[in-house]
């Protein structure tokens, strides 16, 4: 039964995987939308009037210099910090996200980089902790098990062999997809990852930009903080470039090069598109 | 002719790839039933790649103790009323363990404990001089280990003082309430009857039996229980050969440790003493609270990564809370059985070496001073390997000149030990790391 289920949704990703995935956000309400969000510390402004689209469906990446203010950014969205100004809607609706239990409240669920998850556990363990599912007040350790199994199965992940694993035996890709599927069991809307690949070699590399597409696949909105520009283009539908605190550019990743998005990140323009003047811009 | 087809740099056949040899199969282990070979080979493996030894050296040191002590003492050591005795002297131990197994499971720390059980022991006797009800007695000294818990979980938790200090000074302040309420060195006898027989009084033959019996029939029918549900509901489970090990096991110790406690062993003495039954209920309840229940879950995660629990959204201040509590009113418990021992109450109760050799019995079962490692049959376990060396040395009396029976040799002992424990857990991890 799960077999069978598995097969069929890997064929759906691949195919999907070859072809453009949005095919007109214009006229679809976007799942997050962000209008002139600013953000200060002391006398420091970080985030100058940024505006940002998420469509269900799409992996937006979001690049930037170190400092650029991606962080603090989606740490705004979370809810960890509220912005100065600016406007949210999420699902089309204005929404005020005050504390990060808001944003799990609306389905935003965010993989840290360093991944929070307790080594002394197992996986069915980290993916429950502290929403654990009960009977009669006492653990229901097969619900739990089976949950956390169909969703690895559901993410096509293959790598994860068994789900009494301790995570304390991990590699830093199965501890990264753990995290991953952790965050999209609660039915969540919108996954934020912070660098998710930035410790893993090659082929784990692979693995998680492959469940990153598969989230996206499955109807949610991703976004994705990288530095890495190969994983950037091949896994993102759009770009979202940072520079200085400002959205320079939000950019189809299919129609982008590899040049145009460091030009972005860099200087803030390129070739008629970014900020105007970008030398001048002040912080 | 084509070209060479270049490397295609692209995850989708990177991972297209590694994916034929698992499809198919995925969590295969988690469905399809274990056998009893998988179970051993699972925890050789444990054992290799996580250098977790488990119950292993505490089992094994307590074969070793009693070969070394019955070989060397047949006599004494070996003699039925000894073996009654021993189970007395390791029940305060265990239960201060098991407390205190609460807070190390967290990484923290209560240097206090001791002196607590001593404090609430005080309270309890003074109370029942003064001709409080029993009831009313123990509930005073349970109330006063709630405050005691609560006062250092709250400097820990809230104030944010590293509980090693704070429970030094509560280890000095606990003492001085200690002597407060004894009257600077005196000693508050017990004759409440009902507290007194904790410690003095066995149950009789039939009662230890059936106890026996209701005990071995609980176990085995829960293990069967939770094997067949699961089984039900095609996830991996425990398999049966291993269910009917560990029980064999369990029914043919337990059985002889009774039997031979049910044999006359002095002067109309014999029976089950009534503190083992508390010693395994306490055993039970608490395995059950830190195994199946949310809370156990959390303090276990909060012991392992504090920040990825908070995260989680456990409110960590309130797990720190409430582990000192658990481990305040386990203390009062220890305490209590440590008054029934002595019929007294003294400024030494629970004093001396009790608390360390309670930390190192938690510590020599193979719960980590770190924190998130551990479980309630360790402390009880490294209880009985302390109270067995603390047995059998005083029955050693004099060896080329040493007399084992005095307490310099015994600490000796017993800090040695604690090390070669610690050595033995430090090294099988560090070989783990290295694989
Ligand atoms: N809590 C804070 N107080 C003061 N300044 C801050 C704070 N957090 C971030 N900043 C500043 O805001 C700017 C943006 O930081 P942010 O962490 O968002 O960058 P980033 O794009 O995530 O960088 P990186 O790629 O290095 O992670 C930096 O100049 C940083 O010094
Ligand atoms: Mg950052």
């Amino acid at each position: 039964m799960n077999q069978i289920k598995i097969h069929e949704a890997s064929e759906v990703s691949r195919t999907n995987m070859s072809e453009p995935v949005i095919d007109n956000p214009g006229t679809r309400t976007p799942l997050l939308e962000l209008r002139g969000v600013n953000k200060t510390f002391g006398a420091v402004q970080v985030l100058h009037g940024v505006d940002l689209t998420v469509y269900p469906g799409e992996v937006v990446a979001l690049v930037g210099d170190n400092g650029a203010g991606k962080t603090t950014l989606v740490k705004s969205i979370t809810g960890i910090y509220t912005a100065d100004s600016g406007e949210f809607f999420f699902n089309g609706a204005p929404s005020h996200i005050k504390s990060p239990k808001d944003a799990s409240d609306l389905g935003i669920e965010v993989v840290y980089q360093d991944l929070a998850l307790c080594d002394n556990l197992d996986v069915v363990g980290n993916m429950f902790l502290g929403r654990e599912k009960l009977r009669n007040g006492l653990l229901d350790e097969v619900a739990m098990e089976r949950l956390a199994r169909e969703t690895l199965a559901g993410l096509n992940v293959r790598t994860v062999k068994t789900v009494r694993q301790q995570v304390s035996g991990l590699s830093g890709g199965q501890r990264q997809t753990v995290a991953i599927a952790k965050a999209v069991l609660w039915n969540s809307k919108l996954v934020i990852l912070d660098e998710p690949t930035a410790a893993l070699g090659v082929a784990q590399t692979s693995q998680v930009l492959r469940l990153v597409r598969e989230l996206a696949d499955q109807g949610l909105g991703v976004v994705l903080i990288s530095h890495n520009m190969n994983d950037v283009l091949e896994v993102a539908d759009r770009v979202a470039c940072l520079y200085l605190g400002r959205m320079a550019a939000i950019v189809d990743a299919k129609t982008s090069s590899r040049e145009q998005i460091v030009e972005l990140i860099t200087s803030g323009r390129s070739a008629g598109i970014g900020l105007a003047h970008a030398e001048h811009v002040q912080i | 002719m084509t070209a060479p087809v270049p490397p295609d740099p692209t995850m989708t056949s990177a991972a297209a790839r590694a994916e034929p040899t698992l499809a198919g199969q995925d969590f295969s282990v988690d469905t399809e039933s274990l056998t009893g070979s998988d179970v051993i080979r699972n925890y050789l493996q444990r054992f290799q790649r996580g250098g977790d030894l488990g119950l292993f050296p505490a089992l094994l040191a307590l074969s070793l103790l009693t070969v070394l002590f019955g070989v060397l003492r047949p006599e004494s050591f070996l003699s039925k009323f000894n073996f009654g005795n021993y189970f007395t002297q390791a029940a305060p131990i265990c239960v201060l363990a098991m407390g205190v197994t609460f807070v190390l499971l967290l990484g923290e720390i209560d240097l206090g404990a001791g002196y607590s059980a001593g404090v609430c022991a005080a309270i309890l006797a003074s109370r029942l001089k003064a001709d409080v009800p029993l009831p009313v007695a123990l509930l005073m000294a349970f109330a006063a280990a709630l405050v005691m818990g609560a006062l250092v979980g709250f400097m820990v938790a809230k104030i944010g003082v590293p509980s090693f200090i704070v429970t030094l000074s509560t280890f000095l302040s606990w003492q001085g309430i200690l002597l407060l309420i004894t009257r600077d060195g005196g000693t508050i006898k017990i004759e409440n009857k009902a507290i007194v027989a904790i410690e003095n009084k066995n149950l009789s033959v039939g009662v230890g039996w059936t106890m026996f019996v209701v005990f071995a029939a609980g176990y085995i029918g829960f293990s069967l229980l939770r094997v067949l549900s699961r089984r039900r509901q095609n996830v991996a489970t425990t398999p049966l050969s291993i269910v009917a090990l560990k029980s064999a096991v369990l029914v043919i110790v337990g059985g002889i440790a009774v039997h031979q406690l049910s044999a006359k062993r002095g002067n109309n003495l014999r029976g089950v003493p009534i503190v083992v039954p508390l010693v395994i209920g306490l055993m039970i309840i608490l395995s059950f609270v830190l195994g199946r229940t949310a809370w156990g879950r959390h303090l276990y995660a909060v012991g392992g990564n504090t920040e990825a629990a908070r995260r989680a959204g456990i409110n960590v201040a309130r797990m720190k809370m409430s582990a000192f509590i658990v481990g305040s009113l386990m203390s009062c418990i220890a305490g209590i059985v440590l008054a029934s021992r002595l019929n007294s109450v003294d400024p030494q109760t629970g004093g001396n070496d009790t608390l360390l050799i309670a930390i190192g019995a938690a510590v020599i079962g193979g719960t980590s001073l770190f924190g998130g490692r551990g479980r309630i049959v360790n402390a009880v376990l490294g209880g009985l390997v302390f109270a067995l060396i603390n047995n059998g040395l005083p029955l050693l009396k004099k060896i080329h000149g040493i007399d084992f029976s005095a307490a310099g040799p015994k600490f000796i002992v017993n800090g040695l030990i604690l090390l070669l424990f610690a050595s033995i857990d430090a090294t099988s991890r560090r070989r783990a790391a290295a694989n």
